[in-house]
């Protein structure tokens, strides 16, 4: 975000009207008010407004990403086969599950509020598309609307007791979390496990890889041509409006550090076997739901209900429309997550969306730097969280650690990100932003 | 007065349970002209505004606006007339930027997506011409001072171009510095042509800005002075009540007697 306001004309007259305000140094007055901190222009200003930014609080996603580096080393000296293609191509697909639940967690916590069910709605949507699919041979596409439904069903139920009866989010999710537990169990009845159709349409979803190499780096180039050019036309429109625009420079930095990234995952990914849909389907719901948080009236709403509910009211948003349908979108992507982690083990069955998965979700979101608190957030935290919690799970899968270790270890580092969260937000406060 | 006022309310009353809060109150107010609304705590100023805003219909008593005759029932009625109101608490967003702020709940947009560079423009337009500083239209509206805010609530309210701006008390928890930025704001919304109506509990402000004031006291109209013939004391006197004396006493009852 710039702060140039160097271009904003002067504009005369106003400022006389109050002569007992001006102290008589301010004879020059300019638009800038002096005690403003001013970019400076090129790079040097670029990491100056960096390091001030950092300083009060508004840390974005550097802590994510520096425990990231932290965590890979760790694993990667303790144990040379975590960074292997192999293992990364299975982490990316381990997290896509849990990492679909914590897309709809994220706009729930952009609200200020909590969904506790996702876990147990996720496996309600697998038990629903298995009965269907596998026991009743409905058609594999009809049996996953149905689960997709399921989810928008049983979050649209959470969204009007919370929006319009006025319970506590808390305490509506929490009942969710036991009441679609027992209809999942109730759904499964007496089968127990019901394994998938090994070739179905749902267990392609996860076993299936675009192993021509053309796929994933096509992907690495499409995505950062699109991300430069729609930065660059950006850029372009402001100048013909006359507002503050990137500088040429940071567009270039962002297209190339972007361009590193995408094409060092493609590597990776083509040396094991491929490109997997499932990393490509979460891709682009993080790309289409990023594009409606920021880009579209909706987005714009679900933030400001975070902000300031009363405020939202009376700038006439419909709080109970938005309400609801965030936690209906929520509902909808544990159902999506739900189909996922089936897929990834090619049955529905009575554990299923209990144990961790909810933590996880949530805990995602919250170490991917969306805040608890609300009105702060991105999607992408779903998937910054969850690379985090998916290594440390893999890391200890590899060095043979049991399951205890992983709990006590993911619980430490949600903590550590609700405390920079917490932390990070007092700073700001004392610097002046929330 | 020559031209009809913007807004003339005749004999607005209002009760909540036991408590006459308004009572018979007529208020004028032109275009290009700002009326300071003062009075003691509980004097009905907020009951006043909110009669005004539809936030509190009145009981009785019309409101006339542009000289004909209007039912304001909800908040919606009186922005459709041309009514905007800021109210103490502001009601901004702190997470979003002062564009989002200014533009919320009636965003532009370019083929259904936001456009966030034709808002930029159009909010460093109206701010200019305002004349409101601020460090850049992109920070969160958190980091603004509390004079800031309140200018780009403001500021806000112009977007929908009304025709009247009711500012309730918009300089109770300023600076002097802030003060006088808020001020010379209100000032710039008279050179507009806008009428505003200003509540203030301060004397000074009030002197400032206002061409007249409206004295309620107890729920009722205590007088209407020219703010340039018009000493401070008489007004304070107006809203203390020390004008009150043996005579005003008489012609109260007499006026209570004969309902």
């Amino acid at each position: 975000m710039s702060t140039d306001v160097s271009k904003s004309p002067e504009p005369e007259g106003g400022v006389g009207s109050g002569p007992a305000a001006e102290p008589p140094a301010a004879a020059a007055v300019t638009a800038v008010d002096p005690r403003l901190l001013v970019r400076e222009q090129g790079f040097r200003g670029y990491a100056n407004e960096f390091l001030r930014r950092m300083r009060s609080g508004e840390l974005g996603s550097v802590p994510v990403v520096v425990g990231l580096i932290v965590i890979w080393a760790i694993f990667q000296s303790l144990d040379s086969s975590f960074l292997s293609a192999q293992n990364l191509s299975n982490l990316s697909i381990y997290i896509v599950g849990t990492g679909l639940i914590s897309v709809g967690i994220v706009f729930v916590l952009l609200l200020g509020e909590i969904d506790l069910s996702v876990g147990s709605v996720s496996g309600l949507a697998g038990a629903v598309f298995a009965v269907m699919a596998v026991n009743n041979g409905a058609p594999e596409w009809l049996a996953l609307l149905a689960a997709l439904a399921t989810g928008a069903a049983a979050g649209a139920v959470h969204g009007f007791f919370f929006a319009r009866i006025g319970v506590p989010a808390f305490v509506v999710t929490l009942a969710g979390l036991l009441a679609w537990n027992g209809l999942m169990l109730q759904v499964l009845d007496r089968s127990g496990t019901i394994n998938l159709d090994d070739e179905g349409l749902v267990a392609k979803l996860t076993s299936h890889y675009f192993d021509d190499v053309a796929a994933a780096y096509g992907l690495a180039a499409v995505a950062v041509l699109v991300f430069g050019l729609a930065q660059y036309l950006d850029a372009r429109r402001r100048d013909a409006a006359g507002v503050p625009s990137r500088p040429m420079v940071e567009i270039a930095v962002r297209t190339g550090v972007l361009a590193v990234f995408a094409f060092a995952a493609a590597y990776m990914l083509n040396q094991y076997r491929g490109l997997p849909l499932a990393l490509l389907i979460f891709l682009v719901v993080l790309v289409v739901f990023d594009f409606v948080l920021r880009r579209t009236t909706y987005g714009r709403k679900v933030f400001a209900l975070g902000g300031n509910t009363e405020a939202a009211r009376r700038a006439g948003i419909n709080v109970v429309a938005i309400r609801i349908s965030v936690f209906s979108l929520a509902g909808t992507m544990a159902a999506f997550g739900g189909l996922m982690i089936a897929s990834r083990i090619a049955a529905a069955n009575q554990g299923a969306g209990s144990g961790n998965l909810l933590m996880e979700a949530i805990a995602a979101a919250v170490i991917g730097g969306t805040s608890l608190f609300g009105g702060r957030g991105k999607v992408w935290s779903a998937l910054l969280g969850m690379l985090v919690i998916g290594s440390i799970a893999s890391g200890l899968a590899l060095l043979g650690s049991p399951a205890h270790v992983q709990y006590m270890i993911t619980g430490g580092v949600l903590l550590a990100a609700v405390v920079i969260d917490s932390v990070s937000r007092r700073t700001q406060k004392t610097a002046g932003r929330t | 007065m020559s031209a009809t006022p913007v807004l003339a309310l005749r004999g607005v009353s209002k009760r909540f349970g036991a408590v006459q809060a308004l009572t018979d109150v007529d208020l004028e107010v032109n275009a290009g002209e700002v009326v300071a609304l003062v009075g003691d705590n509980g004097a009905g100023k907020s009951t006043l505004v909110k009669a005004i805003a539809g936030v509190g219909p009145a009981d009785e008593g019309e409101l006339l606006w542009k000289g004909g005759a209007v039912q304001v029932q909800r908040p919606h009625d009186a922005q459709d007339l041309g009514i905007a109101t800021v109210y103490q608490d502001l009601a901004l967003c702190d997470n979003l930027d002062v564009v989002g702020n200014l533009f919320l709940g009636r965003e532009i947009r370019r083929a259904g997506v936001l456009d966030e560079v034709e808002m930029e423009r159009r909010s460093r337009e109206l701010l200019n011409q305002l004349s409101i500083r601020i460090p850049s239209v992109r920070i969160p509206v958190a980091s603004l001072s509390g004079g800031q805010r309140q200018t780009v609530a403001i500021a806000r309210s112009m977007l929908g171009e009304p025709g009247l701006v009711i500012l309730d008390e918009p300089t109770a928890a300023l600076g002097v510095e802030q003060t006088a930025q808020v001020l010379d704001l209100v000032e710039r919304l008279r050179e507009r042509g806008l009428a505003v109506i200003l509540i203030s509990h301060n004397m000074a402000d009030v002197k400032a800005v206002a061409n007249r004031v409206a004295v309620l006291r107890l729920g009722r109209n205590n007088g209407v002075f020219d703010v340039a013939t018009t000493s401070q004391e008489e007004i304070i006197s107006a809203i203390t009540g020390a004008t009150e004396n043996a005579v005003t006493r008489r012609t109260a009852r007499i006026a209570e007697d004969q309902k």
